[in-house]
């Protein structure tokens, strides 16, 4: 234990946030391996955030394939790459300025992209019409959202805007609210529910907010980052209900809309509930909606490019919108052409079509055999449990650390999970996101697993945090004992739990 | 002076960020510190925030107001009405009133309306390509081959194009653009970066550590200047920046609530600057506000100017003097057309200037791949460097970048090819010099011709344009003109640049919308690179209005 108490002082004193802080050991680390040390891991293993493309996941060929042809226009007449890609290269290429992609776009993204999001949009939602004039076009959702959350920004004490934010949260929201000047008045999503949202925890926030600032939003992601619970029809006329009621604007984060596999689980918008709604509501509750092309099968974050649609928002706010993004960092734009092309992937008949659909379905099958690997996993380890997922890219198992450990934490100063983070890192080699840095402390610790990497890098993490869990709850509680390697193979190759009391390995039968 | 000065930007005046969660800290004094973007209440006896006063059109001061609307239940939650105030005050020039009637235009010219022009001609922004100039072939090969990697087998591209690929997908997290990278950028590109730098500092040393990647040049102005800005009242943090400005930083100083300083170019002596113009701006800002930091743009946007080596020196000496950080925007460096100028960094001058500058002045210096030959605005490339910042600052400074995730990777890889571009014996050398000197030297030849084609308009001066990609001439606007456009409630110089768009299809920016001083009036006019119009001999404006 002595590395991890030289490393403790070096990650509390500083005074980053502990993701950047584990990031910058990880980084250490790597050298260090780099460098020769002798570590009984080869290599340092991040599913703390989504990054699948660094991860080893592929990206889509037809993607790839008319980007390079709008990038270096020779290609249009090179045959090697399919008809379709550099029939859509060129028509992407028409819809620049001078018919270029080192050109600037106007300032809510390129016209001819928008329009391909409203359609794409109006098909999603069965028909419930979206206009390009409502879309805009960011560097990225979480762009998007700063942008939006600017204009909604105001007020000091009482009059602060405020906006309810689901407890855990995507882990980059807290900075993002705090980078704007917004507060963030957490709610609390029911774990037992598989991270169901609660209408009467909502109307507890709600209370406990007001006096200490003015809710004026409340934020949701669904599919759920990180908790992977994807809403019903039922829940999100509940929270639209809600959000009427108390004059709130709904933040829907809907980045993971692609990714929902859970056996009765559908994806619905927002926004197609809500104009399903009776007509006053439909009329008056404000809505904006994100979407990116980091999300679901592209996973192509380093692009930089996302949008949002407003609904219901007066023409005088969105001449602001507009004149925000007039000199906000303007949206790359190979990143908006990868926008058009998420949304408008090849059809059946395409010459790319049969590729883009078996890719797409690998990818698809990768992520739910992996969601379904880890609940399994997890859930025969001591102190652990997880609830299963629907959909989204991430999983959310729940910590049940020893009270020695718990101690151990408070006299290091840290929160449990962030050490427990801290000591997988170090030990293991995974870096993995604590639930701290998903909207802060509850009674309950929780850490954040990506799951869509490639199958065998999640074998490997589920080995070394397996291996890591049963040495820490050994070493946590009397007598100390060690988990050999033979255990975990045992353990991974069978699914057969392996407790140690007393020094006595019992093996007992897995409960699924 | 003492060798020991005070940083003007350590940690403790530098806004705190996040949410200190290493401790599992709340945030306990923060609130009056981290209010940024909400509007610090205006009130009209308090001069400090008379900001921006260059907007065309001032909306009035924020007021909540129940409209009828507000009393039903179904009120909306967002309105102009309860809105962030602090966002009503950012106006935005180059995309104007001028701009959406020239969308107009176009689009009726392709509905087949009549109009006394066959086509509008975008003067009003310095998008190169959108103009027609063509890309650099070898940049976009090895673009192209980091997109589809596939490609690195096809025998079509050169070799160089593609080990350069090679390397670049090596640095990127699992060999794909599509991955994110560092906040900061990617190391590699970051030290080419640093060399870069080194090589046109004449050896000058470059640490990569002091490089951060951006969004183009503007994510990293934005980024700086919400860094500086903090107090409030006579203590708000005032930012001097020059007159004419480009409106970014107007923009983002309105957003930010803190106190534009302005300061006047010399129109006279070809736009330069005057350190006793300096000195009177900031010393009157001195009564209101708390001047932390000079903005400079050189070669100039608008006004094309080229600051003489001296100059520089003497502004460096000056912010010494003054403890005010330096913020100079370089993205014009490559764009250097009139005898006997030269582009001097600020950095190198600073060195040259010897310890007891070079290791105080605190500088932030500013380059994207949008200008120059390149031209490539639509990646937004770029990147910053920062030199003697505090260290806790620069915690503060790499937390600050972190929020926007990352800058898009294909930029970043653009900016590495344009740090790090074909060298003499690799095959693409040829085409790469040949492609780079036709676009500097068609540059250099409009830039005089637009000098000479504005001079010969009656009631229109020009200074000679000595770089950039701009000329901002001054207009005589005939009384009876001023007339019309106060009726018609538009600045005379909107109403001048809307009165040549619809009569020559020339799309201009008005120069209120950059500042001037009172009762001149000029236009920001983008030198076209395929086509010179004659068309402003044509327009009879100051015939029409004598």
């Amino acid at each position: 234990m002595t590395s991890m108490e030289r490393v403790i002082p070096t990650v509390n004193t500083m005074s980053v946030p502990p993701q950047q802080a584990l990031q910058a050991l990880a980084e250490g680390l790597h050298r260090d391996i780099k460098q020769g040390a002798q570590k009984h891991f080869q290599r340092i293993i991040n599913v703390s955030s989504a990054d699948p493309h660094r991860a080893g996941i592929k990206s889509l060929s037809f993607v790839r394939q008319v980007l390079a042809a709008c990038l270096c226009p020779q290609l249009l007449k090179d045959k090697s790459l399919p008809l379709d890609v550099r029939q859509r290269a060129r028509t992407l290429l028409e819809a620049c300025d001078g018919g270029s992609v080192g050109a600037y776009s106007p300032s809510a993204g390129l016209t001819y992209v928008r329009r391909s999001i409203a359609d794409f949009i109006t098909r999603r939602d069965g028909g419930v019409p979206s206009h390009s004039d409502d879309i805009f076009i960011c560097a990225g959702s979480h762009r998007a959202l700063m942008v939006f959350l600017k204009l909604l920004a105001r007020g000091k004490g009482k009059t602060h805007t405020g906006v309810l934010t689901p407890v855990p949260c995507p882990s980059t929201l807290p900075v993002l609210l705090d980078d704007v000047d917004v507060k963030m008045m957490p709610y609390q999503l029911n774990e037992e529910r598989g991270w169901a949202v609660d209408v009467d925890e909502l109307q507890r926030a709600l209370t406990a907010a007001r006096g200490h600032c003015e809710p004026r939003a409340i934020y949701i992601s669904n599919p759920g980052n990180p908790t992977g619970h994807v809403q019903n029809r039922k829940s999100i006329e509940e929270v639209i209900q809600f959000a009427a009621d108390h004059k709130l604007l709904i933040l829907a984060n809907e980045v993971d809309q692609d990714c929902v596999y859970g056996p009765d689980a559908e994806f619905i918008s927002y926004k197609k509930v809500l104009l399903e709604m009776d007509q006053e509501l439909a009329e008056s509750v404000q809505l904006v909606s994100f979407q990116s092309v980091s999300s679901s099968f592209l996973g192509e974050g380093g692009l930089r490019a996302g949008y949002m649609e407003t609904i219901n928002i007066d023409p005088e706010v969105i001449h602001y919108i507009e004149i925000l993004l007039c000199f906000d960092i303007s949206t790359p734009v190979t990143g908006q052409l990868a926008l058009d092309l998420m949304v408008n992937p090849p059809k059946p008949g395409d010459q790319s079509y049969d590729t883009y659909i078996q890719e797409v379905l690998l990818h698809r099958t990768t992520l739910t055999q992996n969601a379904q690997r880890v609940v399994q996993a997890l859930n025969v380890l001591p102190g652990m449990s997880c609830q299963p997922s629907m959909g989204g890219v991430y999983l959310y198992p729940s910590l049940r650390l020893p009270p020695d450990f718990m101690k151990y934490a408070e006299v290091s100063k840290l929160e449990a999970d962030v050490l427990y983070c801290q000591m997988l890192l170090q030990e293991e080699g995974v870096l993995l996101g604590p639930g701290w840095t998903c909207g802060g402390a509850s009674h309950q610790h929780h850490i954040r697993l990506c799951v869509i990497v490639p199958v065998e890098t999640l074998e490997e993490v589920l080995s070394r945090i397996s291996a890591f869990q049963l040495r820490l709850m050994g070493r946590f509680s009397n007598p100390v004992v060690d988990v050999t390697k033979e255990d975990r193979v045992f353990q991974y190759k069978t699914g057969k739990v392996i407790k140690r009391e007393g020094g006595l390995v019992n093996g007992s039968s897995v409960v699924v | 002076m003492s060798a020991t000065r005070i940083r003007i930007l350590s940690a403790r005046n530098v806004l705190p960020l996040g949410r200190g969660q290493s401790g599992g800290a709340q945030r306990s004094d923060g609130d009056s510190k981290l209010r940024l973007l909400t509007s610090p209440h205006l009130s009209p006896s308090s001069p400090a925030r008379a900001l921006s006063s260059l907007s065309a059109t001032r909306r009035g001061l924020p007021q909540e107001k129940m409209s009828e609307n507000g009393m039903m239940s179904r009120a909306k939650v967002l309105t102009i009405d309860n809105m962030n105030p602090t966002v009503k005050k950012v106006e935005y020039a180059v995309r104007g009133p001028i701009v959406q009637r020239a969308l107009e235009l176009e689009r009726e010219l392709s509905e087949g309306m009549k109009k006394p022009f066959a086509e509008v001609i975008k003067a009003n922004i310095g998008d190169a390509h959108a103009m027609g100039q063509q890309p650099i072939t070898f940049f976009r090969q090895v673009l192209a081959l980091c997109s589809y990697p596939e490609l690195l087998n096809d025998n079509t591209f050169p070799e160089d194009a593609k080990s350069r690929a090679h390397r670049i997908l090596q640095s990127c997290g699992g060999n794909s653009m599509g991955s994110y990278s560092a906040s900061q950028g990617i190391e590699s590109v970051r030290k080419d970066v640093a060399l870069y730098i080194e090589r046109r500092d004449g050896g000058m040393p470059c640490d990569p550590d002091n490089i951060y990647l951006t969004t183009g040049a503007s994510d990293g102005i934005v980024t700086m200047l919400k860094l500086l800005v903090c107090g409030e009242g006579a203590s708000r943090t005032g930012i001097m920046i020059s007159i004419p400005q480009y409106p970014l930083y107007s923009a983002a100083l309105a957003e930010l609530g803190a106190v534009q300083i302005n300061y006047y170019l010399n129109e006279e002596n070809c736009w330069s600057m005057d350190i006793n113009e300096l000195q009177r701006a900031l010393n009157e800002a001195r009564e209101y506000c708390n001047p932390r930091a000079l903005c400079i743009i050189n070669p100039g946007n608008p006004t094309g100017q080229v600051q003489s080596r001296q100059c520089i020196e003497d502004v460096i000496r000056f912010a010494a003097k003054e403890r005010l950080f330096l913020m100079a925007d370089e993205v014009y460096q490559d764009n250097v057309y009139a005898d006997g100028c030269e582009f001097h960094s600020f950095k190198k001058v600073l060195f040259e200037m010897g310890p007891e500058y070079s290791k105080s002045v605190e500088l932030a210096s500013f380059h994207s791949t949008s200008k120059c030959y390149m031209g490539e605005c639509g990646f937004r490339g770029g990147y910053m460097e920062i030199i003697n910042m505090d260290d806790e600052v620069k915690v503060q400074l790499t937390k600050l970048v972190s929020v926007r995730l990352c800058p898009p990777v294909p930029g970043q890889a653009l900016m590495d090819l344009v740090v790090n571009p074909p060298q003499p014996g690799e095959p693409s050398y040829d085409s790469f010099l040949k492609e780079r000197t036709a676009t500097l030297n068609a540059l250099a030849e409009k830039a005089k011709l637009t000098e000479q084609v504005l001079n010969t308009v009656q009631g229109i001066s020009c200074n000679p344009v000595q770089g950039a990609m701009y000329s901002f001439p001054r207009i005589i606007i005939p009384e009876k003109a001023i007339k019309e456009a106060m009726a018609l409630g538009q600045q005379p110089d909107m109403f001048y640049c809307m009165k040549m768009l619809e009569e020559t299809g020339i799309c201009l920016v008005p120069g209120s919308g950059f500042g001037q001083k009172d009762g001149t009036y000029h236009f920001r006019y983008k030198i076209p690179l395929s086509r010179i119009r004659m068309s402003f001999c044509h327009f009879k404006f100051t015939l029409q209005y004598s």
